[in-house]
């Protein structure tokens, strides 16, 4: 019996050594990041490398901030962020609810053509895409970024549709008994009985709008309407040697979604769970 | 319609007939309605730029003036005169066939790992998760520093183990390589998706198999492995499609040097419409692009007969 404990004992230790030494690893380029954003610019280039900045510059992250506008960066980013989750959230629950809980011919239709746009790479329709902006006079504008989210993606609501799925069709049956209309089941039963799913909807499309890149490339092309990303994208090919302010960029870029993280850790697994990828 | 509703009928309760066959005749208009917002976008998002994207590709089309038909010149000119499509493809293809499975294989390793019912587990989960969330062009930017041939830490890190310490991101030989590794910072995204899976492994499957007399490395193999393997196609299937589209990361690190080694498929395609507006060009290497895409997918469907496992279809 004792024998075994120390057996056990020793599996855990091993699988902590283990652990700890491959999350070092993954931790370690995190730990440079900051480290190479508080360092004065002596200590970036020595050798051997400086790992605890002395004395660590803060100053460095108001003047990377202030060096390149990254304070409108960020609220522009924050503008096209909220509406992509806005749009993403409303228009995806509203499918869902058609897909989930109405029998209508059609619906299979919706869902081969929701396939189709999730195997069909983007590259094919970004030439026409670009072009139906263009004779919009969208170019420049954050339209082309937050109005396509409010005619859904497949991803989203297919997820949706899966959580609305769970919920008993004698809830909306009954409601519909007692005369609630469809716009009312939607509204006043699913929505509310959806809350986390819609949350990891939202929470997707954040994150997603966030660390979007090639849709602010094609259609921002005004200094003053960048995202964070294309942004900082400037800023290296600009000044590609200045490392503690590329780093400093780069951690305040970071750092939102990690706080994020951490705030909705059980959404984020949810929505992994719900996407019923296993099988 | 009429067959939809018969069906309704009887497999309804008798006491709900009035009220499902009236709502059979409104579901149309109301599932129509809800779906809309999906049925529009498909048709101005997709649809349109699908079929549009078709002729351009058949097209000179420079974007100002209007398209003007050339037929197969496009591809022809692809195939037989763009050396850099070529070079493209071969870049692609390496990090399909190299990368993809190393990728692979260590998102795998990784949910092993993290599968383990050990204390502070959330805590590592998350250090192992938080790379893969990490916005690309903040990655990019960080592995340019760690990846800098004389002062990155990764060389230094390599120096002090008297190893060699390769050019990385200078050196068109590492570059391809050099990019794979910062992909497999980001192993944690494919993690998650085997974890969850993972936990839906009966144990009682491999306590039999233990009791069986397999080993650990048995159990894997037998058990665990098929078990897995749904998923495993699933991460391979989107890994596919995404490796097909690499881009972001060698815009921002490289824009496709040292010569060329770096120029994937989705780069030239970008450069060659918004560079020198040839969006004909461009759309026609994007249906090149599918057809690669969607022959690898489906041999990869064709295969998977043979090593995917589905439970509960019993073979």
């Amino acid at each position: 019996m004792s024998r075994r404990r120390w057996l056990a004992a020793l599996d855990a230790l091993l699988s902590h050594g283990v652990l700890i030494a491959i999350g070092l690893l993954f931790f370690l380029p995190f730990y440079w990041l900051v480290a190479t954003a508080l360092k004065p610019d002596a200590q970036v280039f020595a050798m051997p490398p400086v790992w605890v900045p002395h004395p660590p510059q803060w100053r460095n992250f108001p003047r990377a901030l202030t060096y390149v506008p990254f304070g409108l960066y960020t609220i522009n980013t924050l503008r096209i962020c909220a509406l992509n989750v806005l749009g993403t959230v409303l228009a995806c629950s509203l499918v869902a609810y058609s897909l989930a809980k109405v029998r209508w011919k059609g619906r299979e239709w919706v869902f081969w053509s929701m396939l189709a746009t999730m195997i069909l790479p983007g590259q094919v329709t970004m030439v026409p895409t670009f072009t139906i902006f263009r004779s919009l006079h969208w170019i420049g504008t954050i339209l082309p970024l937050v109005v396509p989210p409010f005619f859904g993606n497949a991803f989203s609501i297919f997820l949706l549709r899966q959580f609305f799925m769970t919920i008993p069709d004698e809830l909306s049956d009954a409601a519909r008994i007692d005369g609630c209309s469809d716009l009312g089941i939607y509204t006043r039963l699913i929505l509310p009985l959806s809350k986390p799913a819609l949350a990891t909807v939202g929470l997707f499309a954040f994150i997603g709008s966030w660390n979007d890149f090639l849709g602010p490339l094609l259609y921002l092309n005004d200094e003053r309407s960048y995202t964070l990303s294309i942004g900082l994208q400037r800023f290296v090919s600009q000044h590609g040697a200045e490392w503690s302010m590329l780093s400093a960029a780069s951690a305040v870029m970071t750092v939102p979604i990690i706080i994020i993280f951490f705030l909705a850790q059980r959404t984020f697994i949810q929505g992994i769970t719900l996407t019923g990828i296993k099988g | 319609m009429k067959e939809r509703s018969s069906h309704l009928l009887t497999s309804s309760p008798p006491h709900l007939h009035p009220y499902r066959r009236r709502a059979s005749r409104n579901a149309q208009l109301t599932g129509l309605a809800f779906a809309a917002p999906w049925i529009v976008g498909f048709i101005v998002f997709f649809a349109y730029p699908v079929i549009a994207s078709a002729y351009y590709s058949l097209c000179s089309f420079d974007a100002i003036r209007p398209p003007r038909f050339i037929g197969f010149e496009n591809y022809r000119r692809m195939f037989t005169e763009d050396d850099l499509f070529w070079k493209s493809l071969w870049n692609t293809l390496y990090m399909v066939v190299a990368g993809l499975p190393v990728g692979l294989a260590a998102s795998l390793g990784i949910a092993l790992l993290l599968n383990r019912k050990v204390k502070g587990m959330t805590v590592y989960r998350t250090i192992y998760y938080l790379p893969s969330i990490t916005p690309v062009v903040a990655t990019s930017i960080l592995w340019l520093w760690l990846l800098n041939p004389e002062m990155g830490l990764i060389n230094i890190a390599l120096g002090k183990m008297h190893l060699m310490q390769p050019g990385w991101l200078t050196d068109p030989a590492w570059a391809k390589a050099a990019l794979i590794l910062m992909g497999l910072w980001g192993a944690g995204g494919g993690m998650v998706i085997y974890l969850a899976a993972l936990q839906d492994v009966p144990e009682s499957l491999t306590e039999a198999a233990a009791l069986d007399g397999a080993g650990k490395l048995q159990q894997f193999r037998h058990v665990t492995l098929p078990m897995l393997s749904p998923v495993i196609l699933f991460n391979l299937i989107m890994g596919l499609i995404g490796s097909f589209q690499y881009f972001t990361q060698a815009y921002v690190m490289t824009s496709g040097g040292p010569q060329d080694s770096t120029m994937f498929y989705a780069l030239h395609l970008f450069n060659r419409a918004f560079l020198d507006f040839r969006m004909g060009y461009a759309s026609a290497m994007a249906w090149v692009l599918f057809l690669v895409t969607l022959v690898c997918a489906l041999l990869v469907f064709k295969t998977s007969a043979r090593w995917v496992y589905y439970a509960g279809e019993g073979r």
